[in-house]
């Protein structure tokens, strides 16, 4: 599956899901990733196919899950945690070699 | 020469431009390529545009919703929501409200370096937001609107309130977390350490809530834009089925819309301009948090980063559904106890917005679940929700013009230091104001200097 679109979500799309964001841009830079947008937003503005994955925090998981792929963070600013789970999925979805 | 002159102060003097040149002026010093420094700067001078458009269409449903309360009630009816009294506030203060944002920033940074309170408060839409409460209440006290008095005084103000709220959460915090990484950076702080504080009191030997089963349900309220629409509709409905019985109502108001139909359409109206408004404060945003962020890191890179709210909720997620729930109970007493004073006091009467509840309310669950358990987070949150109907009723006269606008502040750090400023105001105009301002701001970092610093161990 191609991996174009990152979106991050959080209650009202501001604080949280912006700061996830910033996450996810270090972790895939890291990564060697290149090419993919990375965006946040508000739950209000998750639909199927708005994205090829989703990033959320726990409690955010009900509402984000029915849309598509969704890596979901115990700890919503621990980087380790998010690099551990999105190279697990991209090693998952052979965007990187395992 | 004088032509050029005046475009140039012209410039400097059109708000959205000027926070497009802050945002140039970050990516610029971030060497960030070419095509990034034009794209980020026109996203945030779109936003600051987008942000006064939907000021625009919510301006209209409140301005109904106030007129229908007052000719149903006799009273001002208030429904407290920082987006929508932000974007009011913009009309009239957004050039004061971008500097003191922008200097307000770097008082942070110095603050951080040389006080002991070592925070990065990196929640922008609240450093906006408290720009913009900060820009009202110093001009409402005589600092004149352009002046450099109110950007060094809004700016120190602003600066302080980044790291002191941070300060007071951190105790609790650690406990929560389990660690002292992070900090805490939500203006509705002094709600959440009151929960606390409530919970220390009364939890002793309450369970936490973390073993109770609770339906999951209610979650779909995190949803902003659906929450802000059923509680706007609810009050629509009540207040205009209360203004439409009335004997001498005039039909002519809703301009020949069945009441019901009318009520619906004024609340979606309402949540499609918060919506709007958000989505503006986003595209602001976007270049200056990772600029102010990445600057940090340089010049104070043992500061803690002070976080959103919505990171505490993971850690005790029955906590965020009980503190809502109680909290948003809290404030309809608040409401009843309102209403007992009219005819004495008069305040404004402040509806239980769904928002401020559900954000602040669910956090100083979680605040009163650390203290105290259960009982430490029903008790917490209740309290919580009395505290935020009573400080926006007390805000309301300090505000000047903008006092007579039927939204206002909702979370707890907002109306406090607005009150406080805004009494101070009262006795001290002008340059003593400024002397505050600026006395405020230097008093932690002095302290720092000259008080015993505690052994390392």
């Amino acid at each position: 599956m191609k991996l174009e679109k990152i979106l991050c979500a959080c209650g009202s799309g501001l604080g949280s899901s912006f700061l996830v964001e910033m996450n996810v841009n270090k972790v895939l830079k890291k990564l060697g990733v290149e090419d993919v947008e990375v965006a946040h937003c508000a739950a209000t503005d998750v639909y199927k196919g708005a994205a090829d994955l989703f990033v959320c925090g726990k409690d955010m998981v009900d509402i984000l899950s029915a849309y598509g792929p969704c890596i979901v963070l115990q700890n919503i600013i621990s980087v380790p945690e998010l690099e551990a789970k999105l190279s697990d999925y991209l090693k998952e979805q052979g965007v990187i070699s395992a | 020469m004088e032509q050029f002159l005046n475009f140039l102060q012209q410039i400097l003097s059109t708000p959205s431009i000027l926070v497009g040149l802050i945002a140039l002026i970050g990516l610029v010093a971030q060497k960030k390529p070419i095509e990034v420094v034009i794209k980020g700067t026109i996203k945030t001078i779109l936003g600051f545009i987008v942000i006064g458009a939907g000021a625009g269409v919510l301006v209209g449903a409140l301005n109904y919703f106030g007129n229908l309360f007052n000719f149903a009630f006799a009273v001002q009816g208030v429904v407290p929501n920082n987006e929508a009294i932000v974007s009011l506030a913009l009309n009239t203060y957004a050039k004061d409200t971008a500097i003191i944002m922008a200097l307000g920033m770097v008082a942070n940074l110095l603050l951080a370096r040389f006080s002991r309170m070592k925070y990065i408060f990196l929640t922008g839409h609240h450093t906006l937001y408290m720009a913009a409460l900060i820009a009202v209440v110093l001009t409402v006290g005589g600092l004149e609107s352009g002046s450099w008095q109110l950007y060094v005084g809004g700016s120190m103000l602003l600066g302080l309130t980044m790291v002191f709220f941070p300060a007071i959460a951190q105790k609790t915090m650690v406990k929560i977390t389990g660690d002292d990484s992070i900090a805490f950076g939500h203006f509705g702080t002094l709600g959440y350490v009151f929960s606390a504080w409530i919970g220390s009191l009364v939890g002793k030997g309450s369970k936490s809530t973390e073993d109770i089963k609770f339906p999951k349900r209610l979650s779909f309220l995190r949803d902003t834009s659906v929450a802000i629409s059923l509680t706007m509709f609810i009050f629509f409905v009540l207040v205009t089925f209360a203004a439409v019985i009335k004997p001498d109502f005039d039909a002519t108001v809703l301009g020949g819309t069945h009441w019901f139909l009318f009520s619906i359409i004024q609340s979606l109206t309402f949540a499609a301009g918060v919506y709007v408004v958000l989505a503006g404060v986003r595209l602001v945003l976007a270049e200056i948090v990772p600029a102010f962020k990445g600057i940090s890191e340089k010049i104070v890179p043992d500061a803690k980063p002070a976080l959103d709210c919505p990171v505490v909720f993971p850690y005790a997620e029955n906590a965020v559904l009980l503190g809502f729930l109680v909290s948003f109970a809290g404030g309809l007493v608040g409401l009843a106890i309102l209403f007992a004073l009219q005819g004495t006091l008069n305040p404004a009467l402040i509806l239980p917005g769904v928002i401020p509840h559900f954000f602040c309310g669910a956090t100083s669950g979680v605040f009163g679940n650390a203290t105290g358990g259960r009982r430490g987070a029903i008790l917490g949150a209740f309290g919580h929700g009395l505290l935020i109907t009573f400080l926006p009723a007390m805000l309301m006269p300090v505000m000047g013009s903008l006092g007579f606008a039927n939204t206002t502040f909702s979370d707890a750090d907002f109306t406090a230091v607005g009150i406080l400023i805004g009494n101070i105001a009262n006795f001290v105009k002008g340059t003593g104001l400024l002397a505050v301002c600026v006395g405020l701001f230097v008093l932690p970092i002095v302290y720092n200097v000259v008080a015993p610093k505690k052994a390392k161990s």
